[in-house]
């Protein structure tokens, strides 16, 4: 497969910037999955959807609204009702999941070129993102695994949280380096490391 | 405002589109009907005060929602997928339920 290039690129400035003398307290990344795959299953149909995105990735989804877990290669989590986004840091998950997901079960759509994933971690990140989004992001509220579809400014955005302090976001490919930028902006007072 | 989407819980009104009078039945499509076909278009009840309205939460999860709003004091009295099957038995169903008793 051809190599894929980052929209970010002429704004991805590696180091650490804004106001980051008293210490850096964002990273900001990109995390650059192979695959980013959107399911929905047909009503009916979602437990056998769910039963797929085990025998393919291996991550059980534990059920609730936009209940979902992360591997640390994998990552599953529900956006809305019987719809799931799973990511892997490998390529052809579209093709795997074609395999299982039969048409009667439901359909699968590649993203993997039509998403871009940033990743904003550290001790502020929450606080950063409450600037973003009208979303409660404290643990309780939204804890670890966890998925959640908003928007920022009309750009939507699917947010899972991979541990306590690190949230990935999923924007629109389009989007991305100006939702990047407003990222780093309102990280600048904090300090933030681009990795 | 704030509706409190079954699925996504409680979100700011921006990331909600309104989709229309909830009142409204739309006749049969082979319908000769004209006062019924009238009446769907342009009749409304415009009551002061809990109306049924259908929103779709545009911003977030997608889905269709029926809810009951004041139009005096814009409070929501309820909310509820339209689709009422939506995460049946799974997914999203204890939030369905919880929306199911409250409505």
């Amino acid at each position: 497969m051809v190599e894929r290039q980052s929209p970010l690129e002429p704004e991805f400035h590696v180091g650490s910037h804004g106001n980051f003398e008293h210490g850096v307290e964002i990273i900001l990344t990109e995390t650059r999955p192979g695959s980013i795959v959107q399911l929905a299953a047909w009503p009916g149909e979602e437990k056998r959807l769910i039963a797929a995105i085990r025998t393919v990735t291996g991550l059980a989804l534990p059920d609730g609204a936009g209940g979902g877990l992360s591997d640390g290669v994998k990552s599953v989590f529900g956006f809305a009702p019987g719809k799931f986004t799973v990511a892997d840091e490998a390529e052809g998950l579209a093709a795997a999941f074609a395999k299982v997901v039969t048409p009667a079960i439901g359909t699968v759509t590649d993203l993997s070129h039509g998403r871009t994933a940033v990743r904003i971690a550290g001790p502020k990140a929450e606080w950063v993102l409450a600037k973003f989004f009208a979303i409660d992001f404290s643990l309780p509220a939204f804890p670890v695994g966890a998925g959640r579809s908003t928007t920022h400014h009309d750009v939507f955005a699917q947010i899972q949280r991979t541990s306590a302090d690190q949230f990935d976001i999923y924007v629109f490919r389009s989007f991305a380096r100006s939702f990047w930028k407003a990222l780093c902006h309102a990280s600048e007072e904090v300090g933030y490391e681009v990795q | 405002m704030l509706i409190t989407c079954p699925y996504c819980g409680p979100r700011d009104v921006i990331e909600f589109t309104y989709q229309g009078d909830g009142n409204r039945e739309r006749p049969d499509p082979a319908s000769q009907n004209f006062e019924a076909w009238n009446a769907y278009v342009y009749d409304r009840l415009n009551p002061a005060g809990d109306h049924n309205e259908i929103w779709q939460h545009s911003g977030g999860c997608r889905t269709h929602l029926r809810v009951v709003r004041n139009t005096l004091t814009h409070e929501i009295s309820s909310v509820a997928f339209m689709r009422g099957d939506h995460g049946r038995g799974d997914h999203g169903s204890a939030a369905r339920r919880k929306a199911e008793d409250k409505s």
